[in-house]
């Protein structure tokens, strides 16, 4: 227990998610029927996304103020997991395109940003791999890092609410693109809310398990 | 200025004459914007090696496409100015062999280097803009209705561009493989900007927007342009020190 109680926090409300929310009644929208039960797992893929991209963000900053390779490593670390669950995100938002929409790729501004984050991201990757210093690695990177983090984030903002969207928010469709807010149902709400928080603390768990995996691997190229 | 260094006057350029380099603190933005400006007048094969790409890529564009209508126009001009933009900026800081770079950073600060680079590559890319857009009038027709707010769209386009490849092929510069590493970088983090070009341009080809929505769309790139600039500012003296 003590410092881990965070994980078991995860875990369990995850399980609360994972029964919650497929046995609890949902109210009926428009053409979602059952399916919009996909709103407690599509969507915190977003929010665990954009957490961990924050802290590589983050990380990347401290390494420019002060260059230990710990800071770099936890950037890479969770510039890397963050990739995943942006895919995640994607492949779970197509799926649920294609039984609502028709399409699996309807040209969505959101889905537009998910895939502009997804290459941003792994543009990073390949620049890490193509300088071999690794002094200049980590600062070159924590530069690049930095500003794709200044366009990526205010695009994520920005575009879903000017562009014609299917999703709630966009140009002539109800809602708000952003949280749930007045648009979100209570009942939902009650899952939702626990949802977001256990796969984002899931998303921080596997990150901290690939940042360590990644110091011993750096310890063993040292020895 | 470093103390006891030798004070140099000026840099050879590449037919060894001597460009007149006289760097006082107060304009040294000025001055290194100077030095960019006569060294590709006088190297004049790197700028028309610009002009011919415009020429020779629009020229094909034309072979492959005849006069496309509005919408297409639209999207292939902006394609073209992003590729234009890539090729123009992506030499900014590969021109420079490393010796003379030291030059710079013992004459000047980061922050002076980086805001003269920006002032160029942003001249640069606004002459290659009225280029292009000269030569795709020429070529493929000319379906816009509004001229004067296209060509301010094209101006803006121009200086979007040309802020966002700069720092990145600063960062590129660093890594090998630079000119295929400066695409994989900048393309995804062009989008949003090329978007919104792309969806203003709209109105120059007679789309009616909703009101105000026009000067919306104008501010929100002139504000993402803004923010360019600080980071660049903030970030280029982390890629200065070597």
């Amino acid at each position: 227990m003590g410092k881990n109680w965070w994980k078991i926090a995860s875990v369990i409300l995850l399980l609360y998610t994972f029964t919650a929310g497929f046995l609890t009644p949902v109210p009926y929208v428009g053409n979602l029927y059952e399916c919009i039960r996909n709103f407690y797992f599509h969507v915190p893929m977003w929010a665990t996304m954009m957490t961990l991209l924050t802290v590589s963000g983050i990380n990347a900053v401290l390494y420019l103020r002060k260059p230990d390779p710990r800071y770099d490593i936890l950037s890479e670390s969770y510039a890397k997991t963050g990739i995943w669950f942006s895919a995640l995100g994607l492949i779970t938002g197509m799926i649920w395109a294609k039984y609502t929409w028709g399409e699996y790729w309807s040209n969505d501004p959101k889905q537009i940003g998910a895939a502009i984050a997804i290459l941003i991201y792994a543009a990073y990757v390949v620049l890490r791999n193509s300088i071999t210093d690794l002094d200049k690695r980590a600062r070159v990177s924590a530069v690049y890092n930095i500003f794709a983090y200044f366009i990526l984030f205010p695009t994520l903002i920005i575009m879903p609410r000017l562009v014609q969207s299917l999703h709630p928010g966009g140009e002539g469709v109800e809602g708000n693109p952003g949280l749930g807010g007045d648009s979100l149902d209570p009942i939902m709400a009650r899952v939702f809310f626990p949802a977001m928080l256990g796969w984002t603390l899931l998303g921080v768990w596997i990150s901290t398990l690939v940042v360590r995996y990644n110091i011993l691997k750096e310890k063993l190229l040292e020895a | 200025m470093l103390p006891g260094r030798p004070r140099l006057r000026g840099i050879t350029s590449g037919k060894g004459e001597i460009l007149p380099l006289c760097l006082m603190p107060s304009n040294k933005v000025i001055q290194l914007f100077r030095k960019d400006l006569l060294l590709e007048l006088r190297q004049q094969y790197t700028l028309y090696g610009i002009m011919l790409y415009v020429a020779s890529t629009i020229f094909v564009l034309y072979m492959a496409m005849g006069k496309p209508d509005a919408q297409v126009w639209n999207g292939l001009f902006w394609m073209i100015q992003l590729f234009i933009c890539v090729n123009a900026v992506a030499k900014s800081f590969l021109q420079d062999s490393r010796g003379r770079m030291l030059y710079f950073y013992s004459i000047a600060g980061p922050v002076d280097f980086i805001l003269s680079k920006l002032l160029y590559n942003l001249l640069l890319m606004l002459v290659m803009s009225l280029c292009s857009i000269a030569v795709f009038i020429l070529l493929l027709g000319a379906p816009m209705q509004e001229w004067v707010p296209f060509l301010g769209i094209v101006c803006l386009g121009g200086i979007s561009l040309s802020l966002v490849f700069t720092l990145l092929s600063a960062i590129a510069a660093k890594a090998q493989q630079q000119a295929a590493l400066l695409a994989i970088l900048g393309f995804p983090l062009i989008i949003p900007q090329l978007m919104l070009l792309i969806r203003l341009s709209r109105y120059a080809f007679g789309e009616v927007f909703r009101e105000g929505a026009v000067w919306k769309i104008a501010g929100l790139l002139v504000g993402l342009d803004a923010m360019i600039i600080v980071l660049s500012v903030i970030l280029f003296p982390f890629l200065w020190k070597d």
